[in-house]
């Protein structure tokens, strides 16, 4: 089962290495990883979607998280409220007759075009795991040409 | 003040008395400074002796141990030392040099990413980019490595860092937001542990190498006196309870008693401290003690409930919890009848070997040494068979007594940390109970035993084989003993040429004469003992069994 933790580390050399070393020495499996620094430059704040089969793997997962030095405070979001996001990008096959579907269809989700050229578009939407889910099978009735997404952000 | 002076003044603030290494090219602005300065200082002849060396020192006293090596080859021979320590939570601080700061990531002359390489093997590591947070670093590495859970952290230093110039400000407190290590026991949860260990019928003491961490020994014996609880210690924990004790069960495990495992087994308390149920302990998970419930003390989070399932933990230090609970415990377990069935095992199923061989037996050695000795030196070991006999056929008496690698298993380990815990307790006998084939992992030390008159005693139990190898091929692989047969130079003119003393021992009856010898002789002495070659450590537990389905040995 998928599981988001958040991770607040020291903004410093090798952090990055050291969390994600972690999961590989250990066998965890990282679905996604979001790293950024925080209102303070020496914190960075990471969002980690975590593969985990069962609760003491994420046990094991959050006490080795916290366990390394940099690491300031881990947050376990599988039973917490919190808000999570995440930004993809979307190149599509587009024709202008099909700009009514696709006003459709951003009237149900937060989206945009961002870019037109030729025979495709690239649109740009922001939603939480399910919308983003729902989004993409719309999408996918124009061809998806390429998909890229930022990796969840949560917060508490 | 440079870098390398720093260096060096931070390490004499931090009560560095010996720093075990090897010079090389990024690593010559700090030898320079040593060859002045009043910290001691061992030229080994390998870098991997050298982490031994001071992972010895650190077994041996508890401090850290110091290791000091140069850039790529140098720091390279460092890791198996380094991970050794690592396994067994030992306080250790590696120190490298490395290439320039202006070279790093150049594939310069010797560089190697080594804060990378050592990073999953290191409790933390550090790399100096700027020498004016070179003594803040060292205070903080010393912290790191000996408080909390205890290991090895590393500080890579570029050459430059060493050669620049900055003011020595020593930071006398060392403060690290992100690191905080519970010491304190939960007092709701002591309290749940004293209430389960008054209502329990078969209460049995599961002690680790957290105990010598903690400094608890005298903690964990009263706790087993007040509550009339046997204990059974792992490897880490030997010396940690009192090994002539009546309530003392041995080691448990893989090569532990068969009394030990089945008092564990049968058991419906148990009560760790300082132990990690690593799985030559448990055996097959699914039935280990499956009638116990547990109570889990451990100053690290992560140990507890990563193998089995724990009913009480209790995060923090062993010797502040034990003590707490101690005088939690009001209502005392009626342990009368379980301590009889317990002696029932011990009387059942002692340790034992054939002794009508012609041939020298191991554990003979063992028992002659013991009884010269008492308990009253250091014994160090290497890997193997040699080293189970280390476990089972003497008695350690006091904390940090034996010295060996447990987690990872690193042959070549006993000689070099023998010469560190010599270095550390000139005046106390040391011993090196050593395999053939480990011995010959480490053998170059013998120069530096030579020349710094460390004078360490080496018992080789020579059997002509990998031993500990060959026993698996011998039960699991139709004897068919690939690669297991291994020669060995002539131990007593090898000990010679390098001006130590060498005795060659064939027979029972020159065993004691030979080890009354070695510890009369002001010098390192190799014994070379030609013991029976096929000789097998018993009982075992077979790879995937309970720890109760032993093979004895003898019928
Ligand atoms: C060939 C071979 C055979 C082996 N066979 C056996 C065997 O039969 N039986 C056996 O027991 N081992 C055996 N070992 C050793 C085994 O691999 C492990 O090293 C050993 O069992 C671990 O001991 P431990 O659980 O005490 O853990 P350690 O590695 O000593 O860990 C100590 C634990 O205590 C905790 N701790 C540290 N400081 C404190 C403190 N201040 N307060 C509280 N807790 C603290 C740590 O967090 C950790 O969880 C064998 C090794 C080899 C090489
Ligand atoms: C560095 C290293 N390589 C390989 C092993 C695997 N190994 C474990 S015990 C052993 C045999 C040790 O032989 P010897 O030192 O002669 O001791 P004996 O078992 O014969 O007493 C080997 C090869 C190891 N533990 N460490
Ligand atoms: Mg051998």
């Amino acid at each position: 089962m998928r599981h988001t933790i958040s991770v607040l580390v020291e903004n410093k050399f090798g952090v990055l290495a050291r969390v994600a070393g972690l999961f590989s020495a250990r066998g965890y499996n990282i679905a996604s990883l979001a790293v950024s620094e925080t209102l303070d430059p020496q914190i960075s704040y990471m969002t980690i979607v975590v593969e985990a089969k069962d609760a003491k793997v994420l046990e094991q997962i959050n006490k080795q998280l916290n366990k390394l030095i940099d690491v300031i405070t881990v947050t376990d979001f599988t039973k917490k409220e919190h808000l999570d996001r995440e930004l993809v990008l979307v190149k599509i096959n587009y024709a202008p007759k099909d700009k009514p579907k696709l006003a459709a269809i951003f009237e149900k989700f937060v989206g945009k075009i961002v870019q037109h050229k030729a025979d495709m578009a690239t649109v740009e939407a922001v939603g939480d795991e399910r919308q983003i889910k729902a989004l993409l099978e719309e999408l996918n009735k124009f061809g998806i040409k390429e998909l890229v997404r930022t990796g969840k952000l949560a917060i508490e | 003040m440079i870098g390398a002076r720093i260096l060096l003044e931070s390490l004499k603030k931090e009560g560095v008395k010996i720093i075990f290494g090897y010079p090389g090219g990024q690593v010559l602005p700090i030898f320079d400074q040593l060859y002045d300065f009043d910290i001691k200082f061992i030229l080994t002849r390998h870098e991997q002796g050298a982490a031994h060396a001071a992972d010895g020192y650190a077994r041996s006293t508890g401090k850290v141990g110091v290791c000091l090596a140069t850039s790529g080859p140098g720091a390279t021979n460092l890791v198996t030392g380094i991970a050794t320590a690592y396994m067994d939570s030992i306080p250790m601080v590696a120190i490298t040099g490395q290439v320039g700061t202006h070279l790093i990531g150049n594939d310069a002359f010797q560089e190697a990413d080594v804060t990378g390489i050592t990073r999953p093997i290191t409790k933390h590591n550090f790399l100096v980019k700027d020498v004016k947070d070179l003594a803040r670093i060292i205070a903080e590495a010393f912290y790191i490595a000996s408080s909390g859970r205890p290991g090895p952290v590393l500080i890579d230093i570029p050459v430059d860092v060493q050669r620049a110039d900055t003011e020595f400000i020593w930071p006398e407190n060392v403060n690290i937001r992100s690191y905080q290590p519970t010491y304190s026991g939960h007092p709701g949860q002591i309290k749940k542990a004293a209430k389960l260990i008054s209502q329990a019928k078969k209460p049995i003491i599961y002690a680790g190498g957290g105990v010598i961490t903690s400094g608890a020994d005298l903690e964990l014996k009263a706790l087993a006196e007040k509550i009339q609880v046997p204990v059974t210690t792992t490897f880490m924990g030997l010396g940690g309870f009192c090994g002539t004790h009546k309530l003392f069960l041995g080691m448990l495990g893989m090569h532990g008693t068969a009394y030990a495992n089945h008092a564990v087994m049968e058991s419906d308390l148990i009560i760790a401290v300082g132990a990690r149920f690593d799985d030559r302990v448990t055996g097959r998970l699914d039935d280990f003690a499956p009638g116990a419930k547990v109570i889990h003390i451990d100053i690290d989070p992560s140990s507890i409930s990563k193998n089995i399932r724990v009913d009480v933990p209790i995060v923090g230090d062993a010797k502040n919890i034990l003590k707490q609970l101690i005088t939690e415990i009001k209502k005392l377990p009626d342990t009368g009848e379980w301590l009889k069935t317990v002696e029932g095992w011990k009387n059942k199923y002692p340790l034992t070997y054939k002794d009508d061989s012609a041939m020298l037996k191991p554990q003979y050695i063992l028992q002659q040494l013991w009884d010269l000795t008492k308990g009253d030196a250091i014994i160090c070991t290497e890997v193997g068979q040699s080293q189970m006999w280390a476990c089972q056929w003497y008695q350690y008496l006091t904390p940090r007594t034996f010295i060996s690698s447990g987690g990872l298993g690193t042959m070549g380990f006993g000689f070099p940390a023998a010469m560190g815990a010599k270095l550390a307790f000139p005046e106390k006998e040391v011993f090196n109970i050593a395999g053939d084939g480990s011995i010959q992992m480490n053998i170059q030390e013998l120069g530096t035993c030579v020349a710094n008159k460390i004078n360490v005693k080496v018992l080789i139990f020579n059997n002509g084989f990998l031993g500990m190898v060959r026993q698996w091929q011998e039960l699991f692989y139709k004897k068919r003993y690939s690669f297991t047969p291994i020669t060995s130079p002539d131990y007593v003119m090898l000990a010679q040429s390098y001006g130590a003393v060498g005795i060659r021992v064939t027979e029972k009856t020159q065993v004691r004469a030979a080890l009354q010898k070695a510890i009369q002789t002001d010098n390192t002495v190799f014994i070379d003992f030609r013991i029976e070659p096929e000789e097998n450590v018993y009982p075992m537990v077979p790879a995937g069994k309970a720890i109760n389905e032993m093979i004895e040995g003898l019928a």
